[in-house]
C-alpha cells in the first residue's frame, strides 16, 4: 500500500500548491484592483484612519480633522461653514470633491510623492503618517467682507494681488454647508446631496472658475480699449465717433447706446470718455476698425482660452472665432458669444494693474509638513504678457475717470484712488441682467484687484448696472484688503 | 551475504519539547503583538495565558515520554502552534467586536482546547495499540452513519448559515460531522483491510483501466449516496466532498485500483451537478464562486467579497496582528479564519500557515508509510489526507478555487468539535507513529552478524 500513499502525498502537494497560487493571486496579483473597489470598506477606513493635512487661512484652519471615538478615527469639519466652502471642497464617503480637498488630496492624505522623504521616516519612527496642511493665499477680512457683500445674491467674486496672482477672496453664491457631506452618518450624506443636487440654484457650483460663463458685458470694453490703444491707431484723446446708435453692416439692427443718447457733442467723444460713460455706439465702432481678430488676440493676451488650474480648473474664457461685422460690434462691448469667468476677468484687471503682465492666480501659499515644516512654497509666476507698460498707464488713468466722475462712482473710497468698469450684460431676452463690476486699488500701486458679477440683477432685479449692484460690493472687498 | 545492521531511530522528545517551547513563545509574541497594536502595551494576563499555555502543552509532551516515547516529534509543537495562533486571532477579533474576555470566544476556545487535548491525552493512555480500534470496524461504520444523519433529525438538527450540519444538546452546539471524520475514517480502514483482496484483484480490464464486479460497487454506491444526501439535504458541499473524498482516497489506498478514483470522481461529478441543476441554494453557491463581484452575488452574499478585499489589503506581508479589518468579514473567526490570517499576516503568513499544514499531513502520510499493518496504514494514510483535504476545502472555499462550503480550519477555526476531532486526529496519528517508528523486539545479535569483519583498517 506504500505505492500509493506516495502517490497521495503528490495529490496533497497539488491542493496545497493550488492554495498557494490562489493566495498569491488574491494577495499579489489582484490586490491593486481589489483596493481600489468603490465598494471597499477596509480602504475607506484606512484613509479615514490617517490624519487629513488641514487647510490654513492665516493661523485658522477652514478644514480640519477632529480625532472622534468611532472606527472611522476622524472627523472632516469645517469650522467656518460655508465660508470657504468652494474652497476646501468636502471630504465624503464617497470622495472628495468641489475643491482642494480633491484636487490636493495626495498631499492632504499624505500619499503624495512630495511626503515620499518624510513617509520613509516615518516607517522607521513608527510615527502614524499624516497628511500635509495647505496654507492659503486668502485675506479672511476680504473674504469674509466679499461674502457678506454679496449676500443671498446669486453671483460671485474674486480678489487678486495683480503682483503676484495670490487669490485674496472667492466667493461664490449661494454655496453650502460641507459639514453635512463629510458626516459619517451616511444617511445624513445621501439627505445633504440629494437636497443640493435638486436645488434649482446649483449651490455647489462654483461661479467664481466655472459653471455658466458668463456675457461681461461692457467690462469687455477694456479689452477692446486695450486693443485700440495697442494698436498705436489710438489714444486716450483721440476722437472716435459715439452716436446714439451705431449702424451696423449686413444688417438692420443697430448698436444702440443703452441710454438712447449720443455721447458727445456732434457724436463724436474721446476714447476716454467712451470708457468713463461706457459708451457703446464708439466701442462698436472701435470693434468694427479692429476686427473680430484683434480684439480675439488681445483677450488671449489677457488669458482667454487658457487652461488655468488655481489648483482648481478654471474653465477657459473665449471670444468666439470668425466673427461678421455685426457680430465683432456686438463682441466689442462684450456680447454676443463672449462668455467669461468671473475668475478671467480678475485677471484682466490685475494685468492692467500689474502694468500689462498677467500673474498665474494661485490658491496654495505653501505646504506644510505635519511637523509645520515647510514641503514646498509657491512663487509667483508671469501667466502672459497682455499690454505694454505704458498702454497699462492709459488703461488705468481711463478707468481711474469710471470710477472719479464715470459709471463707477459708487466705488469710490476716501484718501484712495480707484480704478474700475462697469458692466451690465443682457443674456436673455426678459431676463434682469448680470451686474459687473472689475476694479483694482491703489490705482497707483495696486494691491488688490477684483472682478464682481451679480446674476441678473440679484435683489435690485431690473433696476440693476455694474455701477450700482456690483461696484458697492467690490469696494467693500477692495476696502477689506486695504485696512 | 549482508549484515543488517539495526538502525535505532531517535526518539526526538527533547526536538519535540524545544519546538513546543518555541511554537508557544511564538504564540505569545502574536498574542503580545495583538495587545500592543490595540491597547499599545503588553496584555497584563500574558504570564498567565502564556504559562497555562504552555502547561497544557508540556502535559502533552510528557505523556507522549511516558506512553508513546517514538511518537513522531513535530506533530504535537505544530499542533501546539496552529491552535495557538487561532487562539491570538480569536481574541483579537473579540477586541474588534468590543467583547470583553469574560464574554469573549477566545475564553471558551481556550477552554475547549483544554477539553480536547485531555481528551487526545486520554486517548494516547487508553489506546496502547491502534490496532485494538479494528475491533470496533462495524460500529464505528453504524455511528459515523448516525454521527452524519443528526443534524437532519428533526428538534436536534441546527441550521446555521444555510447549511444543517450543527445540533443543538442544551446550551452547546456540536458539528458531528468533524467527530464522524474520525470514526468513519477507522470504519473505512477496518473495513477496506478485510475486503480489498476482492476489491483490488477480481473484475475485467476494459480501456486500460480494471473494473470492478458489479457486486464490489456496493461500498461505492452506499458511500456515494450518502454523501450526495449529505449535500442535498443538509446543504453542505464540504462536508459532502471531505466524506467522499476521503471514502475515495483510502479505497484507493487499500485496493492500488486508479479505476476506483475515475470511478469515484465521475460519481461525484455527476451528483454534484444534478444537485446544481435541481436546487438553488447550489446555484447560489456557484453563482458566488464564479462571479463574485457580480451584482446578483453581492445581493445573496457579500461576505466572500469580503473577505477578498480583507486579503488584498493584507498584501504581501499583511497589515500586523491587530492592525487590520478583518472584524468586517462575517465569521472571521470561524469559516473565513484564512482571510482573517491572509489580512493580518499577510500572503507570507498564509504561506506559513499552509506549510504548517503541509508538514502535519506529510508527517502523517510519513506515518502510513512506516506503519507496519494495513489497518494503521490505511487509517494514518486516511486521517492525514482528511486533515488536506479539508484544509483545500476551507482555503479553496475563501480563495475562489473551488465553491465556498462551510468548513472549518483545522485547529485555527473557533469551535469546539473541530478542535477536538482534531486534536483526537493528532493523538491517533501519534499512537500509529509511535508503533511505526518503535524498534521491534531485539532478537539478540547473531554470532555471524555481530562478528568483526573489517580485517584491514585503512
Amino acid at each position: 500500500m506504500n505505492a500509493p500513499i506516495r502517490r497521495m502525498s503528490t495529490v496533497v502537494a497539488f491542493l496545497f500548491a493550488t492554495l498557494l497560487i490562489s493566495t498569491t493571486w488574491i494577495q499579489f496579483g489582484e490586490a491593486k484592483s481589489l483596493n481600489a473597489r468603490d465598494d471597499n470598506r477596509r480602504t475607506l477606513l484606512a484613509t479615514y484612519a490617517r490624519e487629513r493635512g488641514q487647510i490654513l487661512v492665516g493661523d485658522t484652519a477652514i478644514a480640519v480633522s477632529k480625532p472622534v471615538d468611532s472606527e472611522f478615527k476622524y472627523l472632516r469639519t469645517y469650522p467656518s461653514g460655508a465660508l470657504y466652502a468652494d474652497l476646501t471642497g468636502y471630504y465624503s464617503f464617497y470622495g472628495a470633491g468641489g475643491g482642494l480637498e480633491s484636487t490636493e488630496n495626495p498631499l492632504l492624505s499624505g500619499s503624495s510623492d512630495k511626503l515620499f522623504y518624510r513617509r520613509v521616516s516615518d516607517l522607521f519612527t513608527g510615527r502614524r503618517p499624516q497628511g500635509a496642511s495647505l496654507l492659503l493665499t486668502i485675506n479672511a477680512k476680504a473674504q469674509e467682507a466679499a461674502s457678506s457683500a454679496l449676500g443671498d445674491q446669486r453671483g460671485a467674486a474674486v480678489a487678486l494681488n495683480p503682483k503676484t496672482g495670490e487669490i485674496l477672496a472667492l466667493v461664490t453664491k449661494p454655496t453650502y454647508d460641507p459639514n453635512p457631506l463629510a458626516s459619517h452618518d451616511l444617511n445624513a450624506v445621501d439627505t445633504a446631496y440629494k437636497t443640493l443636487n435638486a436645488d434649482p440654484a446649483r449651490p455647489m457650483v462654483n461661479r467664481a472658475i466655472a459653471g455658466n460663463l458668463y456675457p461681461p458685458g461692457s467690462t469687455f470694453k477694456v479689452i477692446t480699449a486695450a486693443a485700440a490703444l495697442s494698436s498705436g491707431k489710438w489714444t486716450p484723446s483721440s476722437q472716435v465717433p459715439g452716436p446714439a446708435v451705431l449702424t451696423l453692416p449686413q444688417t438692420t439692427v443697430g448698436l444702440p447706446n443703452s441710454g438712447g443718447r449720443s455721447c458727445g457733442a456732434n457724436d463724436q467723444v474721446t476714447v476716454q470718455d467712451a470708457l468713463r460713460m461706457s459708451c457703446n455706439t464708439a466701442f462698436g465702432w472701435l470693434g468694427l476698425q479692429l476686427g473680430g481678430d484683434a480684439l480675439r488676440e488681445q483677450a488671449v493676451k489677457f488669458g482667454f482660452g487658457d487652461q488655468v488650474s488655481i489648483p482648481m480648473k478654471v474653465t477657459p474664457s473665449s471670444v468666439p472665432a470668425q466673427l461678421n461685422p455685426p457680430q465683432t460690434a456686438q463682441s466689442a462691448v462684450g456680447q454676443y458669444d463672449v462668455r467669461v469667468t468671473p475668475m478671467q476677468m480678475a485677471m484682466v484687471a490685475a494685468g492692467i494693474a500689474n502694468k500689462g503682465v498677467v500673474m498665474e492666480p494661485y490658491l496654495v501659499r505653501s505646504v506644510l509638513a505635519s511637523d509645520l515644516s515647510t514641503v514646498e512654497t509657491a512663487s509667483p509666476t508671469v501667466h502672459s504678457t497682455a499690454v505694454t507698460p505704458e498702454v497699462a498707464a492709459q488703461l488705468t488713468a481711463m478707468m481711474e475717470s469710471v470710477v472719479t466722475d464715470g459709471t463707477g462712482t459708487a466705488a469710490q473710497m476716501s484718501g484712495v484712488q480707484v480704478a474700475g468698469k462697469t458692466g451690465t450684460a443682457q443674456h436673455a431676452p426678459g431676463a434682469a441682467p448680470h451686474a459687473w463690476f472689475i476694479s483694482f486699488a491703489p490705482a497707483n500701486d495696486p494691491t488688490v484687484a477684483v472682478a464682481v458679477v451679480v446674476e441678473e440683477g440679484g435683489n435690485a432685479g431690473d433696476q440693476a448696472s455694474g455701477g450700482r449692484t456690483a461696484a458697492p460690493i467690490a469696494k467693500a472687498i477692495m476696502q477689506a484688503v486695504l485696512q | 551475504m549482508t549484515i543488517v545492521s539495526r538502525f535505532r531511530p531517535t526518539r526526538g522528545r527533547n526536538v519535540e519539547l524545544l519546538l513546543v517551547v518555541a511554537a508557544t513563545a511564538i504564540a505569545l509574541l502574536a498574542y503580545i503583538n495583538v495587545g500592543a497594536a490595540t491597547h499599545g502595551e503588553v496584555p497584563s494576563s500574558l504570564l498567565v495565558l502564556g504559562g497555562g499555555f504552555l502547561g497544557i502543552a508540556l502535559v502533552f509532551h510528557l505523556v507522549l515520554r511516558w506512553r508513546a516515547s517514538y511518537a513522531d516529534p513535530i506533530l504535537l509543537p505544530i499542533a501546539t502552534l496552529l491552535n495557538g495562533l487561532g487562539l491570538v486571532m480569536i481574541h483579537r477579533l473579540d477586541l474588534a467586536h468590543g467583547r470583553t474576555i469574560a464574554s469573549g470566544m477566545a475564553v471558551r476556545q481556550l477552554l475547549w482546547s483544554a477539553i480536547a487535548v485531555a481528551l487526545a491525552v486520554a486517548a494516547i493512555i487508553i489506546i496502547r495499540d491502534h490496532r485494538v480500534l479494528r475491533r470496533y470496524t462495524f460500529t464505528a461504520g453504524l455511528l459515523g452513519f448516525v454521527l452524519l444523519v443528526l443534524p437532519l433529525v428533526p428538534g436536534i438538527g441546527k441550521e446555521t448559515n444555510g447549511s444543517r450540519i450543527w445540533i443543538g444538546l442544551g446550551p452547546f452546539t456540536f458539528q458531528p460531522g468533524e467527530v464522524a471524520k474520525i470514526i468513519l475514517a477507522v470504519f473505512f480502514a477496518g473495513y477496506f483491510v478485510q475486503t480489498r483482496d476482492a476489491l483490488s484483484v477480481a473484475g475485467r480490464r476494459i480501456l486500460g483501466l480494471t473494473l470492478p464486479r458489479g457486486r464490489d460497487l456496493g461500498p461505492i454506491m452506499v458511500a456515494w449516496m450518502a454523501s450526495v444526501g449529505v449535500l442535498v439535504l443538509e446543504r453542505d458541499l464540504g462536508s459532502s466532498l471531505l466524506f467522499f473524498g476521503l471514502f475515495v482516497a483510502m479505497l484507493y489506498v487499500a485496493t492500488e485500483r486508479t479505476s476506483w478514483i475515475v470511478i469515484g470522481l465521475s460519481l461525484f461529478a455527476a451528483g454534484a451537478y444534478t444537485a446544481y441543476l435541481m436546487f438553488s441554494h447550489v446555484q447560489t453557491r456557484v453563482l458566488l464562486w464564479l462571479d463574485t463581484f457580480s451584482p446578483d452575488a453581492l445581493k445573496a452574499s457579500d461576505q466572500l467579497a469580503k473577505g477578498l478585499m480583507g486579503m488584498a489589503a493584507g498584501g504581501m506581508v499583511g497589515t500586523g496582528l491587530g492592525r487590520g479589518r478583518p472584524d468586517i468579514t462575517y465569521f472571521a473567526e470561524s469559516d473565513f479564519i484564512v482571510p482573517s490570517f491572509g489580512e493580518e499576516l499577510g500572503m507570507v503568513g498564509l504561506f506559513a500557515l499552509l506549510i504548517l499544514y503541509v508538514l502535519v499531513v506529510e508527517r502523517g502520510l510519513r506515518t502510513a508509510i512506516g506503519a507496519r499493518d494495513g489497518f494503521g496504514k490505511l487509517l494514518a494514510a486516511g486521517l492525514a489526507f482528511s486533515v488536506a483535504l479539508q484544509c483545500f476545502v476551507v482555503g479553496g472555499g475563501v480563495t475562489r478555487v473551488i465553491p465556498l462550503t462551510g468548513l472549518t480550519m483545522p485547529f485555527l477555526s473557533q469551535g469546539g468539535s473541530s478542535l477536538l476531532a482534531n486534536w483526537v486526529i493528532v493523538a491517533i496519528l501519534l499512537r500509529i507513529s509511535d508503533h511505526a517508528r518503535r524498534p521491534l523486539p531485539d532478537p539478540g545479535p547473531s554470532a555471524i552478524g555481530g562478528a568483526e569483519t573489517q580485517v584491514v583498517r585503512l
